[in-house]
Parts: structure tokens; sequence; C-alpha cells
């Protein structure tokens, strides 16, 4: 047990200092992109680290909701419900997140805080997706039904994702394409040099790492909670029992 | 066979029960024309925008008066203590799970087969063309696919019929958004050929999630 939490806690110190080496990478290391026209948006682009990574985050909640709640439906071992739950819930977290930064960003760059452009709206609809997976779970009292509906939930949400994706892709987008694919006419768009490239992959590695450490703490808070729970019914039956002895005793003793 | 006679049975059951009572279908159909209406009012659909406007205006009265029918198809089960008598049925889950969606999607289609005729009459644009059909009909058979799972695990849940709009609609998006954009394109003159990407994007999300249905549905009904 001490050395589980030993590694969660060193893990979290590499965390923290990589985080800190990913805000020089992201706001000093890494070069204002020449092509962008004004000081505001080539400033303004820095943010794209921070969304990325962010965007890393939130991917990589929702893709480990997904494998523990197909995990959990074929072995029904109730420690694959908390890790989805958890990831779902940094998932909704870190997407959340990824459009204020977005949004950030915009209101120099497209001179809009919010545009219906299809990948900003497909990224709402996902989140939307795993607050209503959050709603379920928070609407169903039994235990075992609740990991059961939410498994479901989840299954059918990963799904619709990509389908959700196409559908708008045929929709003219605005919005960069940064890896591959045709986006000629993006507003805001930027070439990936070497030291952008860096500073990227850098402050994706460091949010992945980030991620781990969330979602190992949050399992682990689950459980604690679930086990505070146990331990207080035990408390509970304990004391009526009790409550119930006591007289007869008195009487006894009387 | 035995499996399409269960499916047939349960199928059956529903549609029998609706013809005694036809509680679910004028519920839906009533409500689908007022929001017809309410939109008519809210828009002003005037003849320059409605062939614009109108796709939406019809999947969104499909959409809501489809989760009225949907939410029925569980409750009056639950309610009844039905749901344990299919459930004891010898028959597998999947059985229940196909009758019970397609009840649904032939009261949706009922629905639509009434509505469509007066939303002709009532806005002059001539939405009963073949191909708008066919899309109506790919997007109602997603809809009653994914909607009949979420609407039984809805019905099990605190908030019951709260709940399935805001299960239902994130995962709808892209039926909707491919359902109003094809039917909107042919009512401004595009083939069928041209709108083919959409109809096969509504037969993608057909497939893919009734095979996740069908995975799944076990799940859902299970204790």
């Amino acid at each position: 047990m001490s050395r589980r939490i030993g590694i969660l806690e060193g893990l979290t110190i590499v965390a923290a200092v990589l985080m800190v080496i990913n805000l020089y990478m992201g706001l000093i290391y890494a070069p204002d992109p020449v092509n962008l026209q004004t000081e505001v948006t080539r400033k303004a682009q820095h943010i794209f680290y921070y969304h990325m990574g962010m965007n890393i985050m939130a991917l990589l909640g929702l893709g480990t909701n997904f494998v523990a709640s197909v995990v959990y439906l074929i072995t029904r071992r109730r420690i694959w419900d908390v890790v989805a739950r958890s990831a779902a819930e940094i998932g909704v977290i870190f997407g959340t997140a990824v459009l204020i930064t977005g949004s950030l960003w915009a209101r120099p760059t497209w001179n809009t805080w919010w545009t219906w452009d299809p990948r900003l709206t497909t990224a709402t609809i996902t989140v939307l997706l795993y607050v209503a997976y959050l709603m379920l779970r928070n609407a169903v009292e039994d235990p075992n039904r609740r990991a059961r509906f939410a498994a479901v939930y989840g299954a059918f949400a990963f799904v619709s994702v990509p389908i959700t994706f196409m559908s708008i892709r045929w929709w003219r987008t605005i919005h960069p394409t940064v890896f591959g694919g045709q986006s000629s006419g993006a507003q805001g768009e930027f070439a990936l040099g070497p030291s952008i490239r860096q500073a990227l992959f850098f402050s994706m590695f460091t949010f992945a790492v980030v991620f781990v450490v969330f979602l190992a703490a949050r399992v682990r808070l689950a459980l604690a909670e679930e086990r505070v729970a146990e331990l207080r019914e035990a408390v509970l039956v304990r004391l009526s029992r009790g409550a119930e002895v006591d007289p007869v005793q008195q009487q006894g003793g009387a | 066979m035995r499996f399409l006679r269960a499916v047939w049975a349960i199928f059956w059951k529903d549609v029998r029960a609706e013809f005694r009572t036809k509680d679910i279908f004028t519920g839906m159909f009533i409500f689908a024309l007022l929001a017809v209406l309410i939109f008519n009012f809210a828009f002003e659909l005037r003849v320059e925008n409605v062939r614009q406007v109108l796709p939406g205006v019809i999947w969104v009265a499909i959409v809501f008066a489809g989760m009225l029918g949907l939410n029925r198809s569980f409750i009056l089960e639950l309610d009844r203590g039905s749901l344990e008598g299919l459930l004891l049925a010898p028959v597998d889950r999947a059985a229940i799970y196909f009758g019970k969606m397609l009840g649904n999607l032939v009261f949706m289609l009922a629905v639509e087969i009434v509505l469509l005729p007066i939303t002709v009459v009532l806005f002059n644009v001539n939405v009963l063309q073949p191909a708008i059909l066919l899309v109506v009909f790919l997007g109602t058979f997603g809809f009653a696919i994914v909607g009949t799972v979420f609407a039984a695990m809805a019905v099990n849940t605190r908030a019951r019929e709260v709940l399935l709009p805001v299960l239902l609609l994130p995962v709808m998006v892209p039926i909707l958004i491919a359902a109003v954009k094809a039917s909107g394109n042919l009512l401004n003159g595009s083939t069928l050929a041209e709108e083919m990407g959409w109809l096969r994007l509504m037969g993608v999300f057909d497939v893919v999630f009734l095979a996740v249905a069908y995975m799944t549905f076990d799940y859902v009904l299970e204790e």
C-alpha cells in the first residue's frame, strides 16, 4: 500500500517539474510564428502548446473511459468502473479547458470568441456526451446497475465521436489543421518549425504524464471514498445493533 | 427462426397494445404538429426562406416527438410490471431489443407518414420525394436503434424520462446533421447521387450502432 503511494507521489513531483519546463518551452523557448500578421496573434499562438496538451489529456481520458468500460463489461471488476468514472471526469474537465483556451486564442485570431466551426462543435458535443455520462451515473443508485449502464453509455459515446467528426468534416472549416490534412485558407494557421515542434511534443508528453498522475490520484480517492462508505455503514449497523441490545442488557442487570 | 418469431411476438404485442389505446401515436403526432406550428410562429416561415429552414423544423419535431414515444415504450412496461414478464420469457434478450426497436421505429414512421403531407400543405414545399423519404427512413431508423437502448436505461434511473434527451441528443448529432443537410439539398434540387455521402454516413451510423446495441443490450436488461 505505502509503496504504491510512493510511486504516485514520485510521479506527481516529476509531473510538476515537467510542467515548469513545459511553461518555459511553450512561452519562451518556442519562437513566435513569423507568418502571423499581428503582434497579438503571434503572442496568442503560444496558448496553442497548452491547448494541444490539454486536448491530449481530454482524449486520453475519453479513450481510457472506453477501454475501462469495455473491460468492466467483460470482467465485471469494480475497479474498472472506478477507472472509467475517473477518466470521464478528467476528460470533461480538460475538454472544457480545451474549449476555453481555444476561445481565448480565437478572440484575437478569428476576431470572435466562438464560431460554429465544425471542430469546435464536435469538441463541445463530445464534452456534453461525457457530461451526460456523468449525469447518468448520478441518476442510478444501485452500484452494479450504475456501472453497467455507464459502461454501455460509454461505449455508445466513444463510438459516436468519430462519426460525429466525419459528419462535421463535410462542412467548411476555418480551424487550422496542424497535423496532415489540407486546410488552405484556415485563419491563424502556422508552420511547424523545429523548435515549435519540440515545444509541442514536449507539452503533449507533459500533459500525458499529468493525466496518469490525475487518473491514479482520482482512482485512489474513489477507492478511499468507497472504503469510507463501507466503514460508515458497518459502524451504523453496529451502533443500531448496540441500541437494540443495550436496553435488554440494562433490564437484565436490573 | 425461433429468434425472429420472438422478435415478431414482442413487436406485435406493442403494436396491438397501441391499437387499443392509441396513446403513443396520438401524443407523438399532436406534439410533432404543435412543434411545427410553434416553429412557424417563432421563425415566420415565409416562402423565401422556408426551403432552408423546413428540414430542420421537421427533424426537430420528429426527434422531440420520437423521444416521447421512446419514453412511453419502456415506462408502460415498467409501470405495469410487464418488463419482468418479458425478461422471464425464454427468449434471447436481443429479441426483446429488436422487438422493442421495431415497435418504436414503426410508431415514429407512422407519425411521419401523417406529418409530412401536412407540412406539404402548410408550407407548400414538396417534401414527399422518394429521395427525401429515404433520408427520413435512414434517420428514423438510427434514432430508433440508439433511442431504444437509452430509453431502457433512462427509465431505470432516478430521473427517468428527464434523462433520455440528455443521453440521446449528443449521440444523434451525426444523424441530425446528415438528415437536415441531405433533405435541404434535395429540396434545393440536388439529386440522390449527389447526396450519397450523407446517405452513406447515415447507413454507417445505423449499422455501427445496431451492432453496438446488439452487443450491449444484454447488460442493460440484466438483473
